[in-house]
């Protein structure tokens, strides 16, 4: 009688536990749907965008191609073609091929760890929505004549000289890509915080499935590939903006500085692009192959060695600029090196499926025409790699049908196959066989029918970026040929297109774990759940559904972690980050407007600054600053009603952590190494000067002197010292001096600021005149910048500790506050190292 | 090749002939040699382009052959039903797949590529000619002497010219390559790879013509709306020819006086265009006192003939979008046809 009765009741609780996990996680309906920031809800968004700019980029390419379907062509003139390929370029790369990883991995990322949400999905909407106005802001200049037309490297002096480029076309490049440069960078720290410390319980690095460590390296590699292009962004719009003459070597400046920075951002690019798509390939094959992965260390090796090498080959894009044959011998040797690893990530690949039983598939069929165009693309990689066969092949459509080669092969063809593979997760059906054969095969024919004869045509002298070629040179019928392959390669493109948005009411669902795979995401109820995941698991194998038995079962019965939602809080779980021991169970914010808010005035800062509405710009400077505080006043570091909670199986978590176990520490950590590879760019800057120049400051020009840098320094380090012992005065329980601190650092921060800024000012130092007061200027003007953040922070622990919001142990904002002022002290040091000391040198 | 049918001096046959190896190639790849021309880097005519194409070939069947061994392997993967050790043979073929065959394949590709950089930067043994890519065409000045200063930027003096580069067949010469403006790139596929032509910055190239001939060169950087129409002309000629060129070049104008010459300083051409005889002395656009003579108009665009001289006064920016002469369309007929006559006789 009882055991009924228990089963009774143990189906009565299990129906509570849903009921109210539905409720606290459930999407907003009507208008406030758009409130959303849940990782499912945002995530599709993203994916979508993405998708939609990455069909504008394509209308672009099929211009371009009309265009130089016959010689001598005039369909398109010659400055709307160059406005064409170069939002071609510039979409396809910062509005496509990025944010796709960072879409998709929002999406699966979550449920790939067992995960609710990622740690920040405020963050993650923020991101989005920035996302979604630069990119429609830098797309739309088009319909305006106004686009950027000068390349998506943007060469200066080409593009900084309002005499070569009258208009706005390069701002709105700059800015509004400055602006979703944001996005990406909190993409990054919000998918590294994720990986690292939202895992279930029991995933220990090694047990990762490789998506996260793909995930892991990519973002990795954002967060130190893109603050050198923020930071030559600065540069480039200071000259533009103000005249400071950073790459005119009329006033000491040089051209080669801005390719060197878009160069160390550009090459990380590529596989910023290429491995998310790889670590797709990564979970596809084992579930087609029905076997685990073979050679999972090699592969994880592979992959770290190439983010690393990535950072090591810019100069490979500069291989015609004229440099010494040992830099070119260097380069080459490492350019040549990255075909190692990569190979490796191949023969992965085959090596698994030689392992298995291959079920055919339409995902798998993209798969296989991936590896057979990218290997293509792999193998030309290797002959441009080598500086005397670049020095033809550069800058020609040889290079054109490489870098497709290597960005449809490496990119798309996964990203495509990725698309019929997850979604049934995200659709609740499949998408038909039928159409994705007939797209696919479009596709293959289709882009080497484009592509292939863009090799012959760049060896017969054709430069890329040229809007009409003469006939009688053969070029001719390889342009016509690459002209109907581009078409049919389109016509597949629209296939997946209609397939993904046609209606699919009357198909019935698919079943669960369609594919029999054996990862996390498949534990995904069909239709989905907002909930995420019904409850954390315990994991202790790669493929917990094919190796750990009665695992589903125990899954949906909720006999893991956070079964439930007592208090009705939407909760995920913090683990360590080597081997996933249950740390905290993580409140996580739910809807807000705030986020959204938050974007559109950022998005009008460098709106109303493209266009120089200096006084616009300033007001939403202000207001961006005050919804951003408000944002972080109402929604962060909440002080939970107990300390502690039952979160199943017996163990009992805190609610609230500070230091390096919670994951705002970590953000803050990884926010500000990304600040720092900006700041080190600038500094990167001021000694590429001080090199190239035999006097540097020029003989008899004003210098800041050693003064009042070194009072700055004095000051800030003595903020500094003010934040630190806020924090273990507050900790101690000594909230009154923790108060008298934290106003003191404040005082300290803006007096350091001022004194720096008074160095070079009081010594009549003009940024125009000359490059060498122009850098001195931008360090200058960063570390104040930074010191006078530091102080608002200071400012804000302060009102929190009088507010009740901030206690000796409710103590994130001040931890956080300390940590971000050690990356501060470090920054004021290397300044006024570099801007007092270097003069002492020359 | 193409031979130009204005050409003033046919290409005599080929004084030495080193381009037999790259030939002997392309013979085996009929469809390559076919796509050779006065602009193609198939063309290989000079000793830096046959020996770069020699290495293309030989790549490209590196590449071909591992190509079809992946693809092979992957199909064979697909269709077979695994062995019993198979994880073992997996693992076996990423370490010597994966690892070990490229790394030696890498090594030695490297190796021999790399190899080959100092021969293509021998010194120079023939004349020194300043090349100055400019929007959107290139000022020539044979026979500069001294280092250059930073740009402006190439040395001053030597005999000045425009967009058709004179070179004697079988020697070394040096192109010194600047810009006053923007980033532009040298290439003359047929002859050498290219080389960027930056503002503040002197670059060098040599050019080894192994064959007499008109080869096309490129601008092959984007440098503006007629970037795609910025081209020039190199002639390669035999020593005794070039040394004949630079002397006739060095010469004056062939007609200093006459309407033709009134009417180009009456109408302001004489601000921007050089005519050495005449008081017509502009430094902005190119030099006009043996502007008959070359092979091309408008930077390797238009055949050099009357009608296309008179077309490109009229109508610069029709001809080329984004030129930075303004059109002089609103001349009467008549002082174009006078103009256009006067300098169809600069040869």
């Amino acid at each position: 009688m009882s055991a009924t009765h228990d089963g009774r009741d143990a189906e009565e609780l299990r129906k509570g536990q849903e009921e109210r996990l539905n409720k606290v996680w459930e999407t907003p309906k009507g208008w406030r749907y758009w409130s959303v920031v849940n990782n499912t809800e945002v995530g599709i968004w993203y994916t979508a965008t993405s998708f939609a700019f990455m069909l504008f980029a394509g209308v672009l390419g099929l211009l371009a191609r009309v265009q130089l379907a016959v010689p001598e062509n005039d369909f398109l003139t010659a400055s709307f073609y160059n406005q064409v390929y170069t939002l071609h370029g510039t979409v396809m790369m910062f509005l496509f091929a990025v944010p796709i990883f960072e879409a998709v991995a929002i999406v699966i990322l979550p449920q790939m760890l067992g995960a609710r949400d990622l740690p920040f999905p405020r963050l993650s909407a923020f991101g989005y929505w920035c996302f979604l106005i630069g990119g429609v802001f830098v797309s739309g200049s088009i319909f305006f004549g106004a686009a950027p037309e000068g390349g998506w490297f943007m060469y200066p002096p080409l593009t900084t000289q309002e005499r070569f480029t009258p208009g706005y076309g390069p701002d709105i490049w700059l800015l509004g890509l400055s602006f979703i440069e944001v996005a990406s960078i909190a993409a990054a720290v919000e998918l590294i915080v994720g990986t690292l410390k939202c895992r279930p319980p029991g995933m220990r690095l090694n047990l990762m499935p490789l998506y996260a460590w793909y995930v892991l390296v990519v973002a990795g590699m954002i967060l130190f590939a893109f603050p050198p292009l923020i930071a030559g962004d600065i540069l480039f719009e200071l000259e533009r903006l103000f005249n400071w003459p950073f790459f005119d070597p009329e006033r000491g400046g040089d051209p080669m500085l801005w390719q060197h920075l878009f160069w160390i951002f550009g090459h990380p690019e590529v596989y910023i692009v290429f491995l998310p798509a790889i670590a797709l390939v990564a979970m596809i094959i084992p579930t087609f192959a029905q076997r685990p992965l073979i050679g999972y260390s090699w592969i994880v090796l592979a992959a770290v060695g190439t983010g690393f090498l990535s950072f090591g080959l810019w100069v490979h894009h500069m291989y015609a600029t004229g440099l010494p044959s040992i830099s070119l011998g260097f380069f080459s040797a490492a350019s040549e090196a990255v075909a190692i690893p990569t190979g490796v990530q191949v023969f992965v690949f085959i090596a698994t499926l030689l392992a298995g039983r291959v079920v055919n598939s339409v995902p798998m069929l993209f798969v296989s025409g991936a590896l057979a165009v990218f290997v293509i693309g792999g193998l030309t990689g290797v002959m441009v790699a080598l500086a005397p066969f670049d020095w033809q092949a550069h800058d020609t459509y040889f290079i054109v049908a490489h870098l497709h080669y290597v960005l449809i092969g490496g990119m798309l063809f996964p990203v495509v196959a990725g698309v019929y593979y997850y979604w049934p997760l995200v659709g609740s059906r499949r998408l038909s066989d039928r159409l994705g054969k007939i797209a696919f095969w479009l596709m293959l024919i289709g882009f080497n029918v484009a592509f292939f004869p863009m090799h012959l045509s760049g060896l017969m002298g054709m430069p890329r970026r040229v809007w009409t070629y003469p006939t009688g040179l053969g070029l001719d019928l390889p342009n016509l040929i690459s002209t109907v392959g581009a078409f049919i390669f389109a016509a597949g493109i629209l296939i997946i297109v209609f397939d993904i948005l046609r209606p699919k009411g009357n198909q019935p669902y698919a079943e669960r774990n369609t594919w029999n795979a054996g990862t996390l995401e498949w534990l995904s109820e069909v239709p989905g759940k907002s909930w995420g995941v019904r409850c954390v698991p315990i994991i202790k194998t790669r493929y917990p559904l094919w190796e750990q038995p009665g695992f589903m079962e125990d899954y949906d019965k909720g006999r893991f972690y956070l079964a439930d939602a007592e208090e009705l809080q939407r909760e995920t779980m913090v683990t360590s980050v080597l081997d996933g021991e249950p740390v905290q169970c993580l409140r996580v914010p739910g809807p807000t407007f705030m986020t959204m808010i938050a974007a559109i005035l950022l998005g009008a800062v460098f709106i109303f600054a493209t266009f120089h509405w200096w006084e616009a710009t300033l007001v939403a400077m202000v207001l961006t600053t005050i919804s951003i505080l408000v944002w972080l006043w109402r929604g962060t570091s909440l002080i939970p009603e107990k300390a502690e909670k039952d979160v199943g199986l017996g163990l009992s978590l805190p609610l609230y952590k500070s230091g390096p176990q919670s994951v705002g520490w970590w953000a803050m950590f990884i926010t500000m190494v990304g600040d720092g590879t900006a700041f080190l760019s600038l500094v990167f800057g001021y000694f590429f000067f001080f090199t190239i120049h035999e006097d540097f400051p020029p003989t008899g020009a004003p210098t800041p002197g050693l003064l009042w840098p070194l009072v700055s320094l004095a000051l800030t380090a003595g903020a500094w010292a003010a934040a630190w012992a806020a924090l273990k005065t507050n900790k101690a329980g000594n909230v009154a001096v923790a108060r008298v601190l934290m106003a003191g650092g404040t005082g300290l921060a803006l007096a350091g600021g001022a004194a720096l800024v008074w160095a070079p000012y009081g010594a009549g130092l003009d940024p125009v005149s000359h490059v060498y007061p122009a850098t001195v200027w931008v360090l200058v003007i960063w570390t104040v910048a930074h010191a006078a953040v530091g102080a608002l922070m200071l400012a804000y622990c302060l009102a929190r500790s009088f507010a009740g919001r901030l206690t000796p142990v409710y103590d994130i904002d001040i931890e956080n506050v300390a940590l971000y002022w050690h990356f501060m002290a470090a920054t004021g040091l290397i300044t006024v190292a570099a801007i007092g000391l270097s003069p002492l040198a020359a | 090749m193409l031979h130009d049918p204005t050409d003033p001096h046919p290409p005599p046959e080929p004084t030495r002939s080193r381009a037999g190896a790259a030939k002997a190639v392309a013979a085996a790849l009929p469809v390559l040699a076919s796509c050779s021309g006065p602009q193609s880097t198939f063309t290989a005519a000079g000793s830096e382009s046959e020996s770069i194409l020699h290495l293309f070939y030989v790549m490209l069947a590196g590449a071909s052959v591992i190509w079809l061994f992946v693809i092979g392997l992957s199909l064979y993967a697909v269709r077979s039903t695994p062995a019993r050790d198979s994880a073992r043979i997996g693992v076996r073929l990423i370490v010597w797949g994966g690892c070990v065959f490229p790394t030696v394949v890498l090594a030695l590709l490297l190796y021999w590529g790399l190899e080959k950089m100092p021969g293509y930067r021998r010194p120079a043994d023939g004349p020194r000619i300043a090349v100055s890519g400019e929007r959107f065409w290139w000022r020539v000045a044979y026979d500069v002497e001294g280092e250059p200063g930073i740009v402006k930027s190439l040395p001053t003096g030597g005999v000045e010219s425009a967009n058709e580069i004179w070179i004697p067949v079988g020697r070394r010469t040096e192109i010194l390559l600047g810009s006053p403006d923007v980033i532009h790139s040298f290439w003359v596929p047929a002859l050498a790879g290219k080389t960027d032509m930056i503002p503040g910055r002197v670059n060098r190239i040599v050019l080894e013509p192994l064959v007499a001939g008109v080869y096309n060169g490129v601008c092959a950087e984007f440098c503006g709306d007629a970037h795609a129409q910025m081209g020039l002309r190199v002639v390669a000629v035999p020593e005794a020819e070039y040394a004949a060129h630079v002397a006739a070049m060095a010469e004056p104008a062939a007609v200093v006086s006459g309407r033709g010459v009134d009417a180009f300083l009456g109408n302001g051409c004489a601000a921007c265009h050089t005519v050495r005889g005449t008081p017509a002395a502009g430094s902005v656009g190119p030099d006009l006192t043996h502007v008959a003579s070359r092979l091309t108009l408008g930077a390797g665009l238009l055949e050099n003939n009357r009608e296309n001289l008179t077309a490109f006064i009229r109508a610069t920016d029709h001809v080329k979008p984004g030129v930075q002469m303004p059109a002089f369309g609103m001349l009467p007929d008549d002082d174009i046809a006078v103009i256009a006559n006067w300098l169809g006789e600069l040869r």
